[in-house]
């Protein structure tokens, strides 16, 4: 390929990302117009609430239990050694709140209703459905998908509340029941050492961004999804890692901004 | 004009589930006021090819049109078209006299409003059960109280004859009653439209039957204008007014079902007859086959 051409093809790739990304935020842009219109039917949002929600519970607490438990015995395995080990449940406390309990309750929730969301609406789209709501003179995006993006915003943030909780359940019943670490001296520098706004209230401001940011990913992937079986297996694939790496580096730039100056 | 209609429904019955204007057995006279104008519309989905090229039809009021041709001949696109999901390239499309806009949308969505459109595989929200799919365009579109919206829905399927289905979920209906619910949403807010894309595909003999009866039998009811977009003759035949003949993105012919049968053109009489080859090659444009074995000399 000779020069030219390779910069005409740079250019042509250049130019459709572009496109793509103007298409994505005017996507968004028309999401939040009809937040409203969900939030006046809110009952259109509790159904998905149900779905995306409550129907993640199971995988959240389990997955919330295990990542307490292995966090308490990796930071009793460090903190013994310089006679700390009664701050295991503030390591703990401090690691759920602020990074892990969002980020992974982030990625679980793009795994598990991020796809779900994807699937739905782009097997709405292959099924004529979100074209016979058209012909109908209801706008899908207010019908369809606002009240999914105002449940994935409500979710998330109370998933993340239930992952920590459980996370540190689960460290204590390691770190207490299990390893013999005095119950008060566990819950005391949790206690002292936790700050509602700065780790809970950040905590909770960074999983507001990843549901805002998952959720309309799984969205414009399954609205803008090929209507075909190929077409809804790769936008589902789509949701995925384009989800995961958003929220990864959200939670870079986030944890950059809230926690980068000095306690 | 049209011929014989079905006569197997319960009309009395029928009549009284709409508690609309009465319905007719006898043609009706035609009237010069067209529902639809499609004028020397052309379009393409890119410039490389064109679907439609230059073509302009009437759907008068109170009528059955038929737009029939083989498949990817443009007939769907002209639904598209009067539904404005798509725009031509040039020509106009008016309803009611109103040019359709798809770019304003408070005007296309009031446009949709008078209108209802029976899709291929009828597009139930598989979330919904049978009686919600029929209330859907009622909750959205009206204030209704749930004891009328209630009410209108079980009318609805009454008419489609699937009053007793109300509560089974669309997972659980076969394709013939999926298209019968489908109608009798489509016809929730007796729109002043009906369009049928393909109606009778897929369905047994005895669900075309039904299907055609129903589509008669609704539009003289409740006075509408229906659009079947189909390629079944005969069932097209014995329902419509009048039809027209698309072949290569331009009308190959139309009329009455009666001059359409007499019809000399070989295009027509190609597809009325369904002769394998004729006008419409039955090869997709290729080299010759000798060539493409290498066996020319």
């Amino acid at each position: 390929m000779n020069p030219v051409d390779l910069l005409c093809a740079l250019g042509a790739r250049v130019l459709r990302w572009l496109s793509a990304l103007g298409h994505a935020s005017l996507f968004f842009g028309d999401l939040v117009r009809h937040t409203p219109a969900a939030l006046r039917r809110f009952d259109l949002a509790l159904v998905q609430i149900y779905a995306i929600g409550n129907l993640s519970l199971v995988i959240i607490i389990t997955s919330g239990a295990a990542v307490g438990g292995v966090l308490a015995l990796q930071a009793y395995y460090a903190l013994d050694r310089y006679g700390a080990a009664e701050s295991v449940g503030l390591l703990v406390a401090l690691s759920l709140l602020r990074e892990l309990g969002p980020v992974l309750t982030a990625l679980l929730y793009a795994g598990r209703a991020g796809t779900s969301l994807t699937a739905e609406i782009g097997l709405m789209k292959a099924g004529e459905q979100l074209a016979a709501m058209e012909m109908m003179a209801v706008d899908p995006r207010s019908r369809v998908l606002a009240p999914r993006f105002v449940a994935g915003i409500v979710s998330l943030p109370l998933l993340a509340a239930i992952f920590s909780a459980v996370g540190v359940g689960g460290a204590y019943l390691i770190a207490v029941k299990l390893i013999g670490i005095d119950s008060a001296a566990f819950w005391s520098q949790m206690q002292d050492g936790v700050d509602v706004f700065k780790d809970v209230g950040n905590g909770m401001f960074k999983t507001i961004v990843f549901g805002v940011a998952s959720t309309f990913i799984a969205l414009y992937m399954g609205y803008e999804s090929e209507a075909t079986p190929e077409g809804v297996a790769k936008a589902t694939t789509r949701t995925v890692v384009f989800s995961s790496v958003t929220v990864l580096v959200l939670d870079f730039l986030l944890t950059s901004l809230m926690f980068s100056t000095k306690p | 004009m049209r011929q014989s209609r079905p006569q197997s429904f319960e009309r009395p019955l029928f009549l009284i589930c709409w508690s609309l204007q009465a319905a007719t057995t006898e043609p009706r006279t035609l009237t010069t006021d067209n529902l639809v104008q499609i004028d020397h519309v052309t379009f393409g989905y890119d410039r490389s090819r064109t679907i439609l090229t230059d073509v302009s039809l009437q759907f008068p009021r109170g009528r059955v049109v038929a737009i029939m041709g083989s498949s990817g001949s443009g007939k769907t696109t002209l639904l598209r078209l009067i539904g404005g999901v798509i725009r031509p390239q040039s020509g106009t499309v008016l309803f009611d006299g109103e040019p359709v806009d798809p770019s304003d949308t408070d005007k296309l969505f009031a446009v949709r409003r008078r209108l209802g459109m029976l899709f291929q595989f009828g597009a139930l929200f598989t979330d919904l059960n049978t009686f919600e799919n029929v209330a859907f365009p009622l909750r959205e579109h009206t204030n209704l109280p749930d004891s009328m919206i209630r009410d209108i829905v079980l009318l609805k399927l009454n008419a489609v004859g699937l009053r007793g289905a109300a509560s089974l979920r669309i997972a659980e209906v076969s394709g013939g009653m999926a298209r019968r619910i489908a109608l009798a949403r489509a016809i929730a807010l007796d729109p002043e439209l009906i369009m049928y894309d393909e109606p009778f595909a897929g369905l047994d003999p005895i669900s075309v039957g039904v299907t055609a009866n129903l589509i008669r039998r609704l539009n003289d009811a409740t006075d509408a204008t229906s659009l079947i977009v189909s390629h079944d003759v005969e069932e097209c035949f014995q329902i419509c007014d009048y039809a027209y003949l698309i072949s290569s993105g331009r009308i190959a012919g139309h009329g009455t079902p009666p001059e359409l049968r007499a019809s000399e053109d070989p295009e027509v009489r190609q597809f009325i007859r369904g002769e394998p080859d004729g006008p419409v090659r039955f090869h997709y444009p290729a080299p010759s086959i000798e060539q493409d074995l290498g066996l020319s000399g």
